[in-house]
């Protein structure tokens, strides 16, 4: 059974950022459920509450930048680009500020519904000029997000996962490459986030079913390696599939597919994700069941790719971990 | 930099460096000169500590846009001077500004005249709306109300690490319009960031017409102090009342002064106009010849010889 840690990032944020007065802690009035209210109690020189005012936090937080401190914004992802769009290009990312945007609760991890569940930040993060993206997929990534973060000349997304996270890898992020989960030769599966532990799960179904996947993780989505990738395509027989907790539009299977394409590679690619569809509310297993996010619905994605039916069932996959909506470690349920 | 200029002459200046420019280019900011010109004359001939500007009297061409493979971007600070500890430093919130504010920097010395020529040319860093690489620029100021709260930041930064300049804010009323200026003084009210200056350009224009027939703001003063801020009303074209403003107390709060303004304020034939005056182009040869006289006498200055000019 796969290792549960409880809050890495509390601990993470405080350990990088207490002592260096350069690094802020910015928090827009979710700082217990950003899991800062700690670092918030412990070290307030660093910490500045800006309010439910995420327009004026990011043109604030440009303005720091301009002072030569590194600002970490703490808030929900969705609440620091749908509504103040504007401020994130005009205040931070056009003029390469320095300021680390850590979002929680990427896709579907939250019941919070379409209001709090940020589907589409990747495309639009891929689609600004200076912006450096990164994504969390386990306690191992979380804990090493800050100093990940906090080594790029310029703004960086982060999709920061928090609560009970499982532990999945046992060497930091190292922004740039990608992690090469296994080295199998008929199919490639890409994954990031929460999508690779179901991934992990389907990869050894398909082995006791004669399959061999190759399995790559992606915690860094800007900049990205696409001739590491063109390598691991260039490395299966059959195709490509790709598994993301975000739309299937603009995300990591559009960036596998363009990649292929400008490659001129003429393997199928199966693209696994939000169909063009918002998310309501609901747990996050009842959520990645429902709308194909699963390790499931990656089998059947596969299944379709190979048009063979490998009579993997729900029981062959290993036991899907289901969190409790109320759980203790969040400060409250959303 | 010494002072070569009284601020009425440098304010005067300003009205007909951008006159010139419009009547040439068969339009432009105009009524912006007419109701900034005290303001920003004041400004950077009088109150903002600057230090000697950085950049080439004549601005250079357009280098690129900030990126990781372009190491020698710069903004256009450098036109202000260094930033440095000791030294203020000044954004124009409202980028349509930009020309009234390029007219200002060569009425104090800070550029040469020949900048003012490439004012929106293809390739020239000199653009119509002023970008963080254009003279006298740090940040990009043309999506409006974004300037109260990056300056908000940047002061709280320096008072932080206990630099003594000042961060001043050059706004418009129009502005107020946006809630992001509300959220900024706000802000700056909570945090105690009192190193923060702006003087607003209340001239009740904006780019539809009139303000009252687009969107009514109210008692800005009222709403400044309710969200924590200090506001005092001067007379945008008296100087005195300017410089007396700025000494009002406000321990702990960001200081607005609100310069009740005219928008045809020394060319008085812009009042026929009235309230279309966010951007004047010219209907015909006969109207711009028509103002290109009568403004010119209202400045005390020659006719522009328009004949080759677009």
């Amino acid at each position: 059974m796969v290792e549960m840690v409880s809050k890495p990032y509390a601990r993470a944020f405080e350990a990088f950022a207490a002592g260096n007065p350069d690094i802020l802690c910015l928090s827009a009035d979710l700082t217990s459920s950003c899991e800062i209210d700690g670092f918030r109690d412990r070290h307030p020189e660093q910490f500045l509450s800006l309010g439910m005012a995420e327009q004026n936090m990011m043109s604030f937080a440009g303005g720091l930048g301009l002072a030569g401190f590194r600002p970490f914004i703490h808030t929900f992802g969705v609440f620091m680009y749908r509504r103040p769009y504007d401020q994130l290009m005009a205040s931070i990312a056009y003029p390469r500020r320095k300021v680390r945007l850590m979002g929680f609760l990427p896709g579907v991890t939250t019941p919070g519904g379409m209001t709090h569940q940020s589907i589409e930040d990747i495309a639009v993060m891929r689609s600004i000029p200076n912006m450096t993206i990164l994504e969390t997929g386990d306690a191992t990534e979380v804990e090493s997000i800050c100093e990940a973060a906090d080594s790029i000349d310029g703004p960086v997304w982060c999709r920061v996962l928090r609560g009970s996270v499982p532990r999945l890898f046992d060497t930091p992020i190292k922004v740039g490459e990608m992690r090469v989960l296994s080295e199998g030769e008929d199919v490639l599966v890409v994954t990031a986030g929460i999508c690779t532990e179901e991934a992990m799960r389907a990869r050894a179904a398909f082995a006791k079913a004669g399959l061999s996947i190759r399995h790559l993780h992606l915690h860094t989505i800007k900049p990205f390696d696409h001739a590491a990738l063109l390598d691991h395509v260039g490395s299966v027989k059959h195709g490509v599939v790709t598994l993301e907790n975000h739309v299937t539009e603009g995300g990591i299977g559009s960036l596998v597919a363009e990649t292929m394409a400008d490659a001129g590679v003429g393997k199928r690619l199966v693209r696994l994700g939000l169909k063009d569809t918002y998310a309501h509310g609901g747990s996050r297993a009842y959520l990645m069941r429902y709308y194909g996010l699963d390790a499931l619905a990656l089998v059947n994605g596969i299944e379709d790719l190979m048009d063979e039916d490998f009579g993997i069932t729900e029981n062959d996959l290993a036991t899907a971990r289901v969190d409790d909506v109320h759980s203790i470690v969040k400060a409250e349920a959303l | 930099m010494k002072n070569e200029k009284t601020t009425e002459e440098v304010a005067l200046g300003i009205r007909r460096r951008v006159f010139e420019h419009a009547i040439r280019n068969n339009g432009g900011y105009l009524s912006q000169a007419c109701s900034a010109a005290e303001q920003l004359a004041w400004l950077y001939n009088e109150e903002l500590k600057l230090g000697d500007p950085t950049l080439p009297m004549i601005p250079k061409p357009f280098a690129g846009v900030p990126s990781p493979t372009n190491p020698d971007y710069h903004t256009g600070a450098g036109y202000n001077g260094p930033a440095a500890p000791e030294f203020d430093r000044l954004f124009i919130a409202p980028a349509h500004y930009a020309l009234v504010a390029y007219a200002t920097l060569i009425e104090v010395g800070r550029m040469a005249p020949e900048g003012l020529e490439m004012f929106n040319k293809d390739g020239s860093s000199v653009e119509m709306i002023g970008a963080e690489h254009s003279p006298g620029m740090e940040v990009h100021n043309g999506t409006l109300g974004i300037g109260f709260s990056t300056a908000a930041g940047l002061a709280w930064g320096r008072k932080k690490r206990g630099e003594p300049g000042r961060t001043w804010v050059y706004m418009s009323d129009g502005e107020v319009q946006e809630g992001q200026t509300w959220e900024a003084i706000q802000a700056a009210a909570y945090h105690k960031i009192d190193n923060l200056y702006a003087i607003m350009d209340v001239n009740r224009q904006q780019c539809d017409g009139a303000m009252g027939s687009v969107m009514d703001v109210g008692d800005i003063k009222a709403k400044i102090e309710q969200f924590g801020g200090v506001a005092v009303w001067v007379d945008a074209h008296k100087l005195d009342e300017i410089r007396a403003a700025v000494k009002t107390p406000h321990r702990n709060k960001p200081l607005i002064i609100l310069a009740n303004s005219s928008p045809y304020r020394g060319m008085p034939t812009l009042m026929e106009r009235f309230p279309r005056l966010h951007y004047v182009r010219f209907k015909s040869e006969a109207e711009r010849a028509r103002y290109n006289t009568e403004i010119a006498k209202s400045l005390k200055v020659d006719p522009v010889d328009y004949a080759g000019a677009h």
